[in-house]
């Protein structure tokens, strides 16, 4: 025998986590990273984890050895590898960051200084994938078709490579910035100004024609390769949408359907063979392809060679732990040597075989973002996914809509209050790629346009679209039932009834479709208590990687309405943990780690624990996270199914985030027992009425407020109340339709907004707090007894949505009295609501005066945040006072010592959304969060901005631009700027107002005075960091263009004076002292 | 859309829909956990008198081709499915599954919860089971199935082998046979191009215990004149043919029904002409050697079995389809080399002896349908040949 063995030198491994989440990057690097961890430690390694995202569970002090929340920039890595001596780095758990970092401490000496080895992944193949032009040659030189195309300097030379290409083609400007001087080039006569354009855009004067892709089939293989040059595909993907579409924003389903196996060999075959060109000797890697769907030609387009999106959607798809098993071959081990943990008793060598289907569907968040394009194209778009499990794609598709949350439960794309379009579809329309597509599709199947002609316009296989012609009869047949000959008892109707089941349809859409035949109204509980009357009940069946070849291990389960049922409850006292659904803005990757904490805490105290989630980003839904996992979509007829099979003695919904939360009274009603604060108090605080009813009693001063149910409600409420005022509407997250509201004239439209976000619901009005700081408290509560875990303080003023502030743990400008009085509140608050479990207070500070905003009793966006900064677990120690443990017995009575400053940073999309508003507001729009931490605020908030990507300068130069109600905090700001040699440069008005206090300022155009102007100088490289104050009444239109354009370059952008300020310290701190880098432990240890 | 019957020797019976031709049928029930290539497996000889069972969800999306036969003819005696293609979508397609089937007399069930009948026949094991499409009672069906003998000790081979010998020379499908053997690192490059263009040919006497027409693609298209003789040549019948190498086909059934196989293959062995067997070929081998052979519990079906190749350690994921497998205790040490193994069951996968050009396989390097990962072993089988002419 011949194995490579472990490399024994290897003791000590760095591994970097992705960081921030953003789109295109999200939980699913806490997913693999966290997994890859847990093995290498298990495997006897000391982990060094660095990672600047305190939501993630990897960044738990107990999953590595030493755990460095820092900014994942060289700099910071190269500190930690001087302190921790690492032997190896691991940099393909991590996504694109890890990579990038790998490649710039190799590239800078780093490594090879501190002697550490890159394993998983070496430098060549890093490049090899990464850079386009080297990955083409690379695949060329291999004999691996990619998409034909060639460069041209002149048109003689373009006219001969569009002789390959055929038309259309895409010609580019080589190495030109952002996709300048490319066009699409359909015919002969376009092609001469197409070449000429890009030959003048291209700083080598070349012009780039390629093939057009676009129509063709997508796939995806995830494969794994070893040491010894083992292979194994573990997933095929296909992706609904055609090549055109990201594939993070395409509904893709595994198995692939629509391959012969001459054809899927041809794409296995062309995977290894890229493998091998890249240079990748073990790991995972993902390699896409583009299939002619008329000819069959297939094109490599790209591959990663380290985990991805795709990975972990292929590990929850197949119950194949790709990123455990590719750190495993990092360390130089086979997968002949690994076991497969589903089966027990075969080996990681091996490919997964399905014999259900898997699909998966975005999510995304347009409604927050006005004026953002929402075609979907190459730039990935959507902020989340959800996937389904089925025994048929009808089944998994239908599962994976109700999955989603956008109040659809039906492929036409209606739900309970929502009614399908009516608008006939087009094909033309059909063309276009947006969030709804696969609805219009639908609804054009339904409308009986030829399926061939609809797969034409929107690129779709026929074989899905047949499959939706099925459903559709179904649907017609259900609608079609007729009372006669016993009707709903018969024995047709049951028949019916149990293919729409298997076909995955809602209790809520059959009951639909029967009070259109029946012209009764029927409830979704109602069909459900016919359909069980029937014996039509729901079967689980297992995900073991081997279509039921061998035995299951591992009890990680999904619905289904087949024959036999593989549940097999164990008669343990069991908890069901729910979780927080698609990813999504202001329901994030926080609430997962809370239901995982959750999932720990229960366990070790000796309950069987059930997870139940839809998301494959997440911790969550790995397999061994909680004792079961149910994949299934978070809506009451799914959850009271897995309820009624494994009767846990409680159920936990205030971990999850909003959407467990949404469920909670439905399942109280069904005699389902709720753990922890019970639904009543959580719905008392949602009530605005109640709830001020509740502070007035505890005498907890709250702003003026008032109710609406109309505009006209409004008005009379904003009036009494006085502008400015905030609107938000009730029962949502994330602030969604939150608007500051100045003026009367505005009102209307933001009433609209908020009444579309939330029908039904009473909209709440608030006086305005301005010049107010918001206090944001996470605190436990047993019923008995509240023990404060951390108090945060918001940089921002108030009106910035908490999720998108910055905030500060301790607080650095509050005073201990005002502190006092928080907590104070916080107490009388979780004691009046009987808090069992987590709760969340905001509180805002104007003046003297501390007033309550609102209280969430269950866990909040920034439990993980103060559970890293404090020490304290907070959703840990949580999930045990909710299973009936009080804070005395598991010896937690005092608030927690705080050991330096702990600042977290709001991580915001809009360079991936151009088009996007720029400002600040009460709607939360940022995806994920970054912390820094050191001795002092201005270190600690340095950190933190460095980590969320905009490094502060420490020198150079600065552009200021204030509304005239902010200039005198500006003065302040560039007082400070100048004293540390900082050269000024601001719009007319504010060097005026500057120089009147003595402080030289070179004036510069706005933007509208004509160039040179602040977005030049800008875009030049001129400054290095921006104030601009949007807020107030005076809104300059100066500043829209300056935001965009410091985002678009990574320069640092204040848009508030609390954060110019903050800016100061930081500078100031990072010119006196080099930033330090210390782990938890470190930092825990000393504070003990 | 009419429905079928499906009854089990153990009594289950499950109902569902209809496809392909009206009948009744009687056979062995397996399962297989491809998830593409439903086409080659339905035309697998070895498959005779089975009924198969696919697990993957969808079955028929791609419809029937001219180029992925592996016979001239389904073979399977059933198709158990869940879902049905209700379409056709592949550039290649000329027919669906359902028509396909239908004008070839074989039957087929969809809609019925094929995990479950996996289950039963993992746990239980291969059962004997009869499908009616005509509307067949369940009692009769199971009548059927007792009755019916099974195919343990019977010669399944005499219903597809040739009637008489004959030159190979088929083209359908090659052109993918082509396609993956010039991918780089295949270890035969060197051997087709000068062949063809020179005419030298190696003359291969190919054994059609139920051969695939994967294996005869691979085998010309290496560089080989393949004549294909009926499964009871004799030895002597094929040596006299001058044979540069001898190959024993993959076949359905039991190898203890093959008596007269094995003595051909015995001295085959002795003669000293290079010797390759797949599958059943590789079964008769072990038999030749005075190994036994012995039933597995529900076989090895499908197109993801590991097998390691024990001199390097190394892994191949296969294509395989056997239902009886050599048993290496009785095999001699000094005469055999075990080269590879099971890494899910450690069941024997291959052999060669040490001094004897003979080494065969249980799994199937010409996969249709299956990765191409033991592909070079017919650059071995050439190699070998190269290196002991006749």
């Amino acid at each position: 025998m011949s194995h490579v063995h472990p490399d024994t030198r290897i003791k000590t491994i760095l591994v970097p986590g992705s960081g921030a989440i953003v789109i295109g990057q999200a939980a699913e690097f806490d997913y693999s990273g966290t997994q890859a961890v847990k093995a290498l430690r298990k495997a006897g390694y000391r982990i060094v984890l660095v990672n600047s995202n305190p939501a993630t569970i990897m960044t738990d002090p107990e999953i590595a050895d030493a755990t460095y929340i820092e900014p994942l920039t060289p700099e910071a890595l190269e500190a930690i590898i001087a302190q921790e001596k690492p032997d190896a780095l691991l940099p393909t758990v991590g996504g694109q960051t890890a990579l990038n970092l790998a490649l710039a401490l190799s590239e800078n000496g780093v490594l090879e200084k501190y002697g550490v080895q890159l394993i998983g992944a070496n430098l060549a193949a890093i490049r090899a994938a990464e850079d386009r032009l080297l990955f083409r040659e690379t695949m060329k030189k291999a004999g691996i078709p990619v998409p034909r195309g060639g460069a041209a300097h002149n048109l003689a030379e373009a006219e001969k490579i569009i002789a390959e290409t055929g038309y259309p083609a895409l010609v580019r400007a080589s190495f030109a910035m952002g996709g300048s001087g490319a066009s699409w080039v359909y015919e002969p006569a376009q092609l001469p100004e197409a070449v000429r354009q890009a030959i003048a855009e291209s700083p080598i004067r070349q012009a780039w024609l390629e093939e057009s892709v676009l129509g063709w089939k997508e796939y995806e293989l995830e494969v794994m390769r070893d040491r010894a040059d083992n292979f194994v595909v573990i997933c095929s993907i296909e992706n609904l949408d055609a090549m055109g579409v990201h594939t993070g924003d395409s509904l893709t389903v595994a198995p692939a359907q629509t391959l012969t196996d001459r054809e899927y060999q041809v794409l296995r075959d062309l995977a290894k063979r890229v493998l091998t060109a890249v240079g990748v000797e073990t790991g995972g890697s993902n390699v896409q392809f583009g299939v002619n769907p008329k000819t069959g030609r297939v094109v490599v387009i790209e591959m990663n060679p380290r985990v991805s999106r795709s990975s972990a959607l292929a590990s929850k798809a197949t119950g194949f732990p790709i990123a455990k098993i590719a750190a495993l071959l990092a360390v130089g081990h086979t997968l002949d040597e690994i076991a497969n943990d589903i089966t027990g008793q075969t080996q990681a060598a091996f490919e997964p075989s399905l014999d259900y289907v898997v699909v998966k569907i975005p999510r995304w968040a347009f409604e927050k973002f006005p004026g953002v394009d929402a075609t979907l194209g190459p730039q990935m778009k959507s902020v989340g996914e959800v996937m389904a499990l089925g025994r048929t794609f009808p089944e998994a598709l239908n599962k994976a809509i109700q999955s989603l949350e956008i109040g659809v439960d039906a492929l036409d794309g209606s739900g309970p209050s929502l009614q399908p379009l009516s608008a006939p579809e087009t094909l033309a329309a059909l063309k276009v790629p947006t969030a709804d597509r696969l609805f219009r599709i639908y609804r054009a199947v339904r409308q009986g346009l030829p399926l061939e002609e609809i797969s034409a316009a929107c690129g779709y296989d026929l074989w899905f679209l047949a499959q939706m012609k099925e459903m559709q009869n179904v649907e017609r047949r259900m609608q079609n039932v007729t009372n006669d000959e016993g009707g709903m008892q018969n024995r047709e109707f049951k028949n019916l009834l149990r293919v729409a089941k298997q076909m995955g349809f809602a209790d809520s859409q059959i009951a639909r479709l029967l009070n259109s035949s029946f012209h009764i109204h029927h409830s979704a509980l109602e069909v459900r208590a016919l359909r069980r009357s029937l014996g039509i009940l729901p079967t689980f069946q297992r995900v073991d990687t081997c279509a039921a070849e061998f035995e299951a291990q591992t009890p990680y389960l999904y619905s289904a309405y087949e024959q036999a049922d593989e549940a097999r409850p164990t008669d343990r006292q069991k908890i069901l943990i729910l979780g927080g659904g698609p990813n999504r803005i202001g329901q994030g990757i926080e609430f997962d780690y809370c239901c995982c904490q959750a999932a720990f805490a229960l366990s070790k105290m000796g309950y069987e624990t059930i997870m139940y989630n839809c998301n494959p980003e997440t911790v969550s839904t790995d397999y061994d996270t909680a004792d079961r996992l149910y994949f299934e979509p978070l809506t009451l007829e799914h959850v009271l199914n897995v309820i009624e099979t494994e009767k846990p003695i409680g159920v936990i919904v205030q971990f999850g985030g909003q959407t467990p939360l949404n469920l909670a009274e439905k399942l109280q009603a069904a005699g389902v027992p709720i753990l922890g604060t019970s639904p009543s108090a959580i719905a008392l605080a949602e009530d605005r009425e109640q709830f001020s009813a509740l502070l007035s009693q505890l005498e907890i001063p709250q702003p003026e407020n008032g109710i609406a149910r109309s505009l006209e409600e409004a008005r009379a409420a904003a009036v009494r109340i006085g502008y400015p005022v905030l609107i938000r509407p009730s029962f949502v997250l994330g602030g969604r339709a939150m608007a500051l509201v100045q003026s009367e004239s505005q009102l209307a439209g933001f009433i609209q907004q908020a009444m579309e976000a939330a029908p039904g619901q009473p909209i709440l009005i608030d006086r305005f707090m301005e010049d107010a700081f918001e206090i944001d408290v996470d605190a436990l509560c047993d019923s008995q007894r509240v023990v404060i875990g951390a108090i945060m303080q918001h940089i921002e003023e108030a009106g910035v949505h908490s999720g998108d502030a910055a905030c500060v743990l301790p607080p650095y400008k509050v005073s201990a009295y005002h502190q006092m009085i928080v907590r104070e509140y916080t107490e009388r608050l979780g004691l009046a609501l009987g808090v069992r479990g987590l709760m969340n207070v905001q509180f805002a500070l104007q003046g003297e005066a501390v007033v309550v905003l609102e209280v969430n009793p269950r866990a909040s966006r920034t439990v993980p945040f103060a559970s890293k900064a404090t020490g304290l677990n907070l959703a840990y120690l949580a999930a045990q006072i909710m299973a009936g443990k009080t804070l005395a017995e598991l010896g937690v009575t005092e608030e927690p010592r705080v050991d330096g400053f702990f600042v977290k940073e709001a991580v915001l999309p809009f360079k991936k959304l151009a088009g996007s508003s720029t400002v600040l507001g009460p709607e939360m729009r940022s995806t994920g969060e970054v912390m820094g931490h050191a001795s002092n605020f201005g270190h600690a908030f340095a950190k933190s901005q460095i980590a969320a990507g905009w490094g502060l300068p420490e020198s150079g130069a600065a552009l200021i631009s204030v509304n005239d109600y902010d200039k005198s905090g500006g003065l302040r700001f560039a007082r400070e700027l100048q004293r540390m040699g900082f050269k000024l440069f601001a719009t007319r008005g504010t060097t005026e107002f500057l120089s009147k206090v003595g402080i030289p300022a070179e004036a510069v155009n706005k933007f509208v005075e004509g160039s040179p102007h602040t977005v030049d100088l800008i875009r030049n490289g001129t400054v290095q960091l921006v104030l601009n104050t949007p807020f107030g009444p005076n809104a300059q239109a100066d500043g829209a263009e300056i935001r965009a354009a410091a985002i678009a370059m990574d320069i640092p952008l204040l848009t508030t004076l609390s954060a110019a300020e903050a800016a100061i310290a930081a500078i100031r701190a990072l010119r006196q002292k080099e930033l330090k880098y210390r782990s938890l432990q470190s930092l825990f240890r000393n504070a003990e | 859309m009419t429905f079928a019957t499906l009854a089990l020797a153990d009594g289950t019976v499950l109902t569902g829909q209809a496809f392909g031709a009206e009948t009744d049928s009687v056979f062995e029930l397996v399962f297989n956990t491809s998830m593409t290539g439903y086409q080659e497996i339905i035309t697998d000889p070895s498959y005779r008198g089975q009924g198969v069972l696919f697990t993957a969800s969808h079955i028929g999306n791609v419809g029937i081709n001219l180029e992925d036969d592996e016979s001239a003819a389904p073979q399977v005696s059933a198709v158990v499915m869940r879902a049905l293609s209700p379409v056709v979508s592949n550039w290649r397609a000329s027919a669906s599954l359902t028509d396909w089937l239908g004008q070839r007399g074989i039957p087929g069930i969809s809609g019925v919860d094929t995990r479950f009948l996996t289950h039963k026949l993992r746990d239980g094991g291969t059962q004997k089971a009869a499908l009616s499409t005509c509307g067949t009672p369940p009692e009769k069906l199971l009548q059927l199935v007792r009755d019916w003998p099974g195919l343990d000790g019977r010669d399944m081979v005499k219903e597809v082998t040739c009637a008489e010998p004959y030159r190979w020379n088929g083209d359908e499908g090659n052109r993918w046979v082509e396609n993956v053997k010039r991918l780089p690192g295949s270890s035969v490059d060197q051997f087709k191009p000068d062949n063809r263009k020179t005419g030298k040919l190696l003359n291969v006497i190919a054994y059609d215990f139920g051969i695939k027409e994967n294996i005869l693609r691979h085998l010309a298209s290496y560089g080989a004149d393949v004549t294909v003789v009926p499964a009871d040549t004799s030895a002597a019948e094929a040596l006299a043919l001058h044979p540069d190498g001898v190959f024993l086909s993959n076949g359905p059934g039991d190898p203890a029904g093959l008596p007269y196989a094995v003595a051909a293959v015995r001295e085959l062995i002795a003669s000293g002409v290079p010797l390759f067997g797949i599958c059943l070929g590789h079964q008769l081998i072990g038999r030749a050697l005075g190994a036994a052979t012995y039933r597995l519990k529900f076989g090895h079906h499908g197109g993801n079995h590991p097998v390691q190749h024990l001199p390097s350690g190394n892994v191949l994921i296969t294509a395989q389809n056997h239902n009886y497998c050599v048993s290496p205790a009785d095999l001699n040490p000094d005469e055999v080399e075990i080269t590879y193994k099971s890494l899910n069951d450690d069941s024997l996968e291959g052999l060669r002896l040490k001094n004897k050009p003979v080494f065969s396989v249980q799994f199937h390097p010409e996969a249709a349908p299956g990765p191409h990962d033991a592909q070079r072993l017919f650059g071995e089988f050439f190699q070998m040949m190269k290196a002991n002419p006749a």
